[in-house]
């Protein structure tokens, strides 16, 4: 009977292929539960993170104390002028790449090419690393020598600081996660433990870090650039 | 079982991952682009919150093969979160009613500057200086 609804469900597609799904009583998603799951918790980091950001648009249009220039708090000097926002771009384009490497390593994955997908996992966790590196390097920086506090701060609003060490922090905390979740998965493909179970796990670990990435392009347009 | 093969692998040629990649740095050069030539205005909001879309769309389609999956699932994706846009545009509602009745009632200035690293560091002065330089 599964088998029946199995191939009367693959062909269509769509509006009809939504009904289908719905309609059926036993299964609606006909992807690995794991991929379900991971797709509703990211749903569900979605809610909290639009809730900051949400929190961060109220926060700023209510107060009535002009906003610190960002572009100039987060320049950085190599040597000469101060480049603005110079240390968030790289922070930027750092994530970017630990994101292509995760699509190639999911790629690599379903062709069970195990030596390219744990390179390529790797790959993406020490970019996240650096990530992390660089997000401690921003933090201390603000804090110890911009004098940045979570309740005030010298240039403007005091809400800058909780907002950035909120949102900022949050997300830094979802990277690090990742990091420690993608060594665990990589260290799991190395022992074998998915020869047999197939290699969904990269792409449901990739599904988180791709978030992750796309959680930091809402933060860099919201919060550093506008 | 259901999760068959035929359903459970999003495979696709490296090519467009390639070519994705690519164009989300690009999207992010021209984002850093607007911050580094310091435009300002409508045309800076414009802009960022075009590139940020565009990025967002692509590593959604593409990076998390939202393109490739079934509607049942795309929706349980972007429905729930397409609510959030009404909570948005409530609190940017409330939002400028707030800072309007404390502009007006209130006696907030509406003219306050925000000062820069170089004028809180005292570059170029003592600090408690006002105008340095």
């Amino acid at each position: 009977m599964s088998e029946a609804a199995a191939t009367s469900i693959a062909p269509s597609d769509g509006v009809t292929g939504l009904v289908d799904d719905w309609a059926a009583d036993k299964q609606t998603y006909h992807v690995p539960w794991g991929k379900a799951m991971m797709w509703i918790f990211l749903v569900s980091d979605t809610f909290i993170f639009t809730c900051f950001l949400t929190g961060y648009l109220n926060v700023r249009m209510t107060t009535t104390q002009p906003w610190p220039p960002q572009s100039e708090i987060f320049a950085l000097s190599f040597g000469g002028a101060p480049i603005p926002l110079i240390l968030i771009a790289i922070m930027t384009f750092v994530l970017i790449t630990s994101s292509g490497t995760m699509a190639l390593a999911v790629n690599y994955g379903y062709r069970r090419d195990k030596f390219r997908t744990i390179m390529f996992i790797c790959a993406t966790a020490f970019f996240g690393a650096t990530f992390v590196g660089m997000q401690a390097y921003e933090w201390s920086k603000l804090i110890v020598e911009e004098g940045v506090r979570p309740w005030g701060n010298p240039f403007g609003a005091p809400q800058f600081g909780s907002v950035f060490f909120m949102v900022t922090g949050f997300h830094g905390l979802h990277v690090s996660a990742g990091v420690i979740y993608l060594l665990w998965v990589a260290r799991r493909i190395w022992a074998g433990y998915y020869d047999k179970k197939g290699f969904e796990i990269v792409e449901i670990a990739g599904l988180y870090w791709h978030f992750v990435d796309l959680v930091w392009v809402f933060i860099f347009a919201f919060f550093y650039l506008l | 079982m259901a999760s068959s093969s035929d359903t459970a692998g999003q495979q696709h040629p490296l090519g467009i991952y390639y070519q994705i990649w690519i164009l989300l740095f690009v999207v992010s050069a021209a984002s850093y682009a607007v911050d580094y030539f310091d435009v300002q205005g409508a045309m800076r909001w414009t802009l960022v919150i075009v590139f940020m879309l565009v990025k967002a769309g692509f590593i959604i389609a593409i990076f998390m093969h939202a393109l490739w999956e079934r509607l049942a699932l795309v929706l349980t994706i972007l429905g729930p979160p397409g609510v959030l846009l009404i909570l948005i545009a409530f609190m940017a509602v409330e939002g400028d009613y707030t800072t309007e009745a404390r502009f007006d009632y209130m006696g907030h200035d509406r003219d306050a500057v925000a000062l820069t690293p170089a004028e809180v560091h005292g570059t170029g002065g003592e600090h408690g200086e006002e105008e340095a330089h």
